[in-house]
């Protein structure tokens, strides 16, 4: 019996096992939602250690399944994150019935993201992200009572619908123009050929959807403002972050013959995203629909980073993307406290937040700061990062104008910083009683927002492990 | 040996401790002690920094450590200090001990208030002792969200319009040094000022950069045209904060623009005669927004931009005097800026108004504030004596050593500010301080045993400088000799 079969797919069985685990619990008596979410809380610690226990790397099923240790912390990412927002989704899920179906989805999406991730064949790489969008679709309609839940989940599963077309096109002509859909043969058949570079748009514009760059964003305010805070969340950090790593992995290991052309193709994506991110989350009063355009404009950062396409830029992805997913989820898990135990989800009821919650406000600022890349938190050193990478290439316009909507995207941030120390509310949020286990999501999240910038260590890492074009 | 890591440490320490502390007595008394320490470790660095001196240590910067942060960027935690950056730190840190000693029954949400107040004064110093242009970035902006958050929360007036004024221009001007400092990392591959001086840009980046670079810290030193925030920042601004404000906090701007300026030597002449234009604008054009002002906090405010165009000026002309007096001018406007606020934060703190108007004969019912109130002026407006006036002087001096036409007439113009600033701080003070008092402001009380140990602190610096300037001269001569000679020799290279 080969055991290393089993070794690579730790990640995969411990999440599968898991998945099982809460069917057999649901199937099985009635227990307390408190017992059921300590129980899938540890689990997903065990199995966010159990993701770093051994290094081995290597490929599975003739090449479509890879796995190194780039991908294995990718993964330990992912998993961190959906430990983060369980927890922060306590004080929400303790009293929802059906608890174990909100983990049974997403979970299952997070699978499937593993699977994209890993994946070293196209087909591989739909059939993971299909499977990662499809449950996620069903939890943003958790709020069964409310419109806005369902209409979310239509919006999502009908865009999604659409762009994963657009991509299985693009994967068809793609195949047509080469013969083959294995990662590691493609590249020698890619020449730049129209036909191929048609398949390459489309393959674009469908990933383009995923991570809600602009043109394709237009689904991301109204599901995240409609979903649930934790599914919201889920899907700005977990879902986005998954996407992000295999469009690196695809362009720098499969597209590396037309680098030329994709270069241009993210200048542009990133200065339309990070500019439209930008200019409508300054109008923005719902909290959820402020972080969705924020988290836009983000992604027009990272953007900018990946065009860079060297061993920093995919690093400056990845170290982003840990900061982002401390600094998001600090924000988000205030507002799914707030939201859970008040129902409040506007900016404009975090007037005098201050005087009734200092905790949650400091919490609630220094993730904001660290959004918007203000030192000392990590999210400074994140932007940057992204920018020196992106500056390589000599191209300081895209710099430059990146510089400016940082000033922008200032404004917002400090607008609500604003709210909450500054303006007065007649009738402010009243003192809330946090869960101890969302207070310590939020201490772990606070910690890494300072933490991860300040300590080289982490940056040094992901440089290691990274590679470049 | 010293370590300049303390410098940071001493303040984050204070910070720490003050948010475990309880209640405003324990607050303050730790938030002054961690500043009388930082002024102490000043001192025994200025000691230190005279002793290496004259036991022959002729090295540019004194103090140097160097630790690698980020390995695969190449950025490391380079840190030294030479003349010009000791002169700042001594300025930082006796500002901070008058700031903390001025603001000692501030009640409303003490805690925050000290701790950012801290936390600012941190920023500085790590700003002052860096020699990587990234940690320099680092805290520039480290510096920026305390002064927003001081302003928003304690200030007056329209106080949230004008922290997010100042945040935002501040920060725009942090996004233009971010685009210039990227363009020399591009084509240096280092952020070490020690290594990009010894190693020179390429004219043309410089060309290219600088503006982007100058201007952005030109912003924080209240260059025209970017100084609009500064009247409206000042003058929301609580009392310590706008000291910080005016008295360390600009002189980052300054401070970043010589080094910038001697980075890029080629570019810093080319565009010389732009910079000096500025200059010009701002000293003339903040002189005479003063004479318009009612408010005595605007007046402040305004006669600083009209000073810190002088700093600008002395950077612009580059050469050793004119240099000289721009660290000069910074020192000195800084304690004397700081001054300023302080007494009239006293003034409004007991008539609960700064409209001159409304003021009268204050001499008469608080003796001790309204001779701080008449100091301050008279250094302003650069009576011999006090330290304003070796500012000004030298920087006068310096920039006359340049024979072209326009940059003398640019001198002149600049000279004959100083006309215009007697006519307002002679009216104000006449105004405010002599003449009769109003039956209710007679009874109020004089400066208490803090302020007036504020005021006294800041008052000797200035004396220092006026009376024996050959000090100040000597701490920072050899180390503006050492930036000309460099940016000279890069130019004779080319």
């Amino acid at each position: 019996m080969n055991y290393n079969i089993l070794i690579q797919l730790r990640q995969e069985l411990v999440l599968t096992v898991l998945i099982f685990l809460l069917l057999f619990i649901k199937l099985g008596k009635e227990r307390s939602n408190e017992s059921i979410l300590n129980f899938v809380n540890a689990a997903l610690l065990v199995n966010l250690v159990a993701g770093f226990c051994c290094q081995e790397t290597g490929a599975l099923f003739n090449g479509m399944f890879n796995t190194n240790t780039l991908i294995v912390f990718e993964k330990g990412l992912l998993n961190l994150a959906a430990l983060i927002i369980s927890m922060q989704s306590y004080a929400w899920l303790k009293h929802n019935k059906n608890v174990i179906e909100f983990y049974l989805l997403t979970l299952t999406s997070l699978l499937g993201m593993f699977f994209m991730i890993s994946s070293g064949n196209l087909l591989m790489f739909y059939l993971g992200l299909e499977m990662s969008t499809i449950p996620l679709a069903a939890a943003a309609n958790f709020d069964l009572t409310k419109r806005k839940s369902s209409e979310a989940a239509m919006k999502l599963i009908l865009s999604s619908a659409f762009s994963s077309a657009i991509l299985l096109l693009g994967i068809s002509f793609l195949y047509g123009t080469t013969g083959t859909l294995t990662f590691s043969i493609l590249t020698a058949h890619i020449n730049g050929n129209p036909l191929q570079l048609f398949a390459f748009i489309l393959l674009m514009a469908g990933f383009a959807f995923k991570i809600s760059a602009v043109p394709f964003h237009l689904w991301t305010a109204d599901v995240y403002e409609g979903s649930p805070v934790a599914v919201t969340s889920f899907l700005s950090v977990i879902s986005k972050a998954a996407v992000l790593f295999t469009l690196v992995n695809i362009l720098y290991k499969v597209f590396t013959p037309i680098a030329n052309t994709w270069y241009w193709i993210l200048v542009v994506l990133a200065a339309a995203t990070i500019l439209i991110g930008n200019l409508f989350a300054i109008r923005q009063d719902n909290f959820k629909r402020f972080l969705a355009f924020s988290s836009i404009a983000q992604v027009g950062f990272i953007l900018i980073g990946i065009s860079g396409s060297s061993q920093a830029g995919a690093a400056s992805l990845l170290y982003f993307v840990l900061i982002y997913i401390f600094s998001n989820l600090a924000a988000f898990g205030v507002v799914s406290v707030v939201s859970a135990l008040t129902g409040k989800e506007n900016i404009s009821d975090f007037k005098g937040f201050y005087k009734t919650n200092p905790m949650l406000s400091w919490v609630l600022t220094i993730a904001l700061f660290s959004l918007a890349g203000v030192p000392p938190t990590a999210g400074f050193f994140g932007k940057l990062f992204l920018m020196l990478a992106g500056a390589a290439k000599g191209n300081y316009g895209i710099i430059i104008f990146a510089a400016l909507n940082m000033v922008i995207s200032f404004y917002y941030y400090l607008r609500v910083v604003k709210s909450i120390f500054m303006d007065e509310h007649a009738t402010p949020i009243e003192k809330i009683a946090v869960p101890a286990v969302s207070k310590l999501a939020m201490y772990i999240c606070v910690l890494g927002v300072i933490v991860t910038g300040l300590a080289s260590v982490v940056y040094d890492y992901i440089q290691s492990i990274s590679f470049g074009l | 040996m010293m370590n300049l890591t303390l410098l940071i440490l001493i303040p984050l320490l204070t910070a720490v401790l003050i948010l475990l502390a309880k209640g405003l007595q324990q607050i303050r008394v730790i938030g002054l002690a961690g500043a009388v320490a930082q002024l102490g470790l000043a001192v025994w660095l200025l000691k230190s920094f005279l002793a290496a001196r004259g036991a022959g240590n002729n090295a540019t910067y004194l103090f140097e450590s160097n630790q690698t942060w980020f390995k695969a960027l190449n950025i490391n935690y380079h840190i030294g200090i030479d003349g010009i950056a000791l002169a700042m730190i001594l300025l930082t840190s006796v500002i901070v001990v008058a700031g903390i000693l001025v603001s000692w029954t501030m009640d409303k949400l003490s805690k925050e208030y000290f701790f950012l107040l801290v936390l600012l004064s941190m920023g500085a110093y790590g700003f002052f002792i860096s020699l990587d242009l990234f940690t320099l970035f680092f805290f520039l902006e480290v510096a920026v969200i305390p002064k927003f958050l001081l302003i928003g929360i304690w200030g007056s007036g329209d106080k949230t319009k004008s922290a997010m004024k100042l945040a935002l221009m501040l920060m725009a001007g942090s996004a233009l040094v971010m685009v210039g400092l990227f363009g020399v990392y591009y084509n240096t591959h280092t952020f070490d000022i020690v290594q990009i001086t010894q190693q020179g840009i390429p004219a043309g980046v410089q060309k290219f950069f600088f503006p982007f670079a100058f201007l952005g810290f030109g912003v924080f030193a209240a260059l025209f045209p970017f100084h609009t925030w500064v009247p409206d920042g000042h003058a929301s601004a609580p009392t310590a904060a706008s000291m910080f404000l005016a008295g360390i906090s600009m002189k980052l701007g300054g401070y970043g623009c010589l080094r910038i300026a001697a980075l890029m030597p080629d570019a810093a002449h080319t565009y010389s005669w732009i910079i000096i234009l500025l200059a010009t604008i701002a000293i003339i054009y903040g002189a005479f927004a003063t004479m318009m002002q009612t408010d005595l906090k605007y007046i402040n405010a305004y006669s600083s931009i009209s000073h810190c165009g002088f700093v600008i000026l002395g950077i612009g002309m580059l050469n050793k005097t004119s240099m000289n007096g721009a660290v000069i001018q910074m020192v000195s406007h800084g304690l004397m800026t700081a001054l300023f606020f302080a007494a009239i934060g006293m003034i409004y703190s007991r008539t609960h108004t700064r409209m001159v108007a409304q003021l009268g004969g204050l001499l008469k019912a608080m003796p001790f504030i309204s001779t701080v109130f008449v100091i301050a002026g008279l250094c302003s407006l650069g009576l011999p004596g006090f330290s304003g006036f070796v500012a000004e002087m030298t920087v006068f001096m310096g920039s006359w050593q340049n024979p072209d036409g326009a940059y003398r007439l640019a001198t002149i113009l600049s000279g004959a500010s100083i006309v215009v600033t007697a006519v307002y701080i002679l009216r104000a003070t006449g105004r405010a301080i002599m003449g009769p008092i109003s039956a209710e402001h007679a009874l109020l009380s004089d400066a208490t045993w803090n302020e007036k140990l504020a005021a006294i602190l800041l008052i000797a610096g200035i004396l220092v400088i006026g009376l024996a300037p050959f000090l100040i001269n000597h701490l920072i001569m050899p180390s503006t000799d050492a930036i000309i000679l460099q940016m000279g020799k890069v130019n004779i290279l080319k």
